[in-house]
């Protein structure tokens, strides 16, 4: 990675131009042609120092519901409940965590009901109670990465 | 043709999304073509126009369905090794105030307020930190604590220690 990738990491986490060629718009601002800016982001996304390239929407704002959500999960059980919280759709992501709150998961559901919903299914399946904790508000910057 | 000739008087309603916006979304969601011509190519996808694409992505950037356009770096491959999910308890009436003062520091990605579920878990206020690596992090982590003085009533730093899942987004009416 070089100054220009750096560069194009840290101008380019937000307002992408919405135009006919808005590649070669941004690469005017980066002082490079539209082509390298294209490979280097393809580059970038192949070596996964970005995750994505393109526009990030925002759940709630689509309709539907969005909640993190957290499970105390002793270690015996936890291939187990793991497997049966991983089989619902609505959890899009999940992660194994180094405390008594041991699994940390996202709900993305189509609507806002299902959420809760979603959260007593999950607990009949399991048998652990299920924490809901969905953002009361939101404290988000966010586009001050830099390398 | 710029953004501003793009605006579009429909309103920017959030929840008014029809299948074309659908559609475009779900075209989008992992990411735009590397191609001259993106919306070109997503608009060939979904069966319309390049300037229909725009406008409704310009709309949708304007009512905040699309938070933004652009690079989303990976942190762990960049080298921030340690990601830790930091939780406090706060007085709740100074949540919104230390909210906004740690969702400012340059190492902290997201923060938020949630509810708490007394007496099994105390913390009202979800801070997200990045660093090198875990020692890095909770080096931050002694940072906010001294920013929160005598209101950080307790805190912990949650490591993750494996990825169970991770999927996208999902929209309705797919």
């Amino acid at each position: 990675m070089d100054a220009i990738d750096r560069s194009i990491i840290n101008t380019m986490q937000g307002g992408f131009p919405i135009c006919e060629h808005p590649y070669a718009v941004a690469a005017e601002q980066l002082g490079i042609e539209e082509a390298e800016l294209i490979e280097r982001l393809g580059r970038m996304l192949e070596k996964k120092q970005l995750s994505r390239f393109g526009p990030m929407y925002h759940a709630e704002r689509l309709g539907g519901g969005l909640s993190l959500c957290a499970m105390r999960v002793p270690e015996a059980d936890y291939e187990r409940v793991n497997e049966q919280v991983n089989a619902f759709p609505e959890v899009a992501h999940n992660y194994a965590r180094d405390h008594e709150f041991s699994m940390w998961f996202v709900l993305a559901t189509e609507t806002p009901e299902r959420v809760e919903e979603t959260c007593k299914e999950i607990e009949q399946v399991t048998g652990y109670r299920v924490y809901n904790m969905p953002k009361k508000e939101e404290f988000f910057v966010g586009l001050k990465f830099e390398v | 043709m710029s953004v501003s000739s793009l605006k579009s008087d429909m309103p920017a309603e959030s929840h008014n999304l029809d299948e074309l916006d659908r559609k475009i979304i779900r075209a989008t969601q992992g990411g735009l073509p590397l191609v001259s011509e993106p919306y070109q190519q997503v608009a060939e996808e979904v069966g319309t126009t390049a300037q229909e694409v725009m406008v409704r992505m310009q709309r949708m950037l304007d009512s905040g369905a699309i938070r933004r356009i652009g690079a989303v770096p990976n942190h762990y491959t960049l080298g921030f090794r340690g990601n830790g999910m930091t939780v406090w308890d706060v007085p709740e009436e100074k949540v919104q105030q230390y909210g906004r003062m740690i969702g400012e520091l340059d190492f902290v990605s997201h923060a938020y307020h949630r509810p708490r579920f007394l007496p099994e878990w105390r913390y009202n206020l979800f801070a997200m930190v990045h660093g090198s690596d875990r020692e890095a992090v909770k080096e931050k982590v002694a940072a906010i604590a001294e920013l929160l003085g005598e209101d950080n009533r307790a805190h912990e730093v949650l490591f993750s220690t494996r990825i169970l899942k991770k999927t996208g987004l999902r929209i309705a009416g797919g």
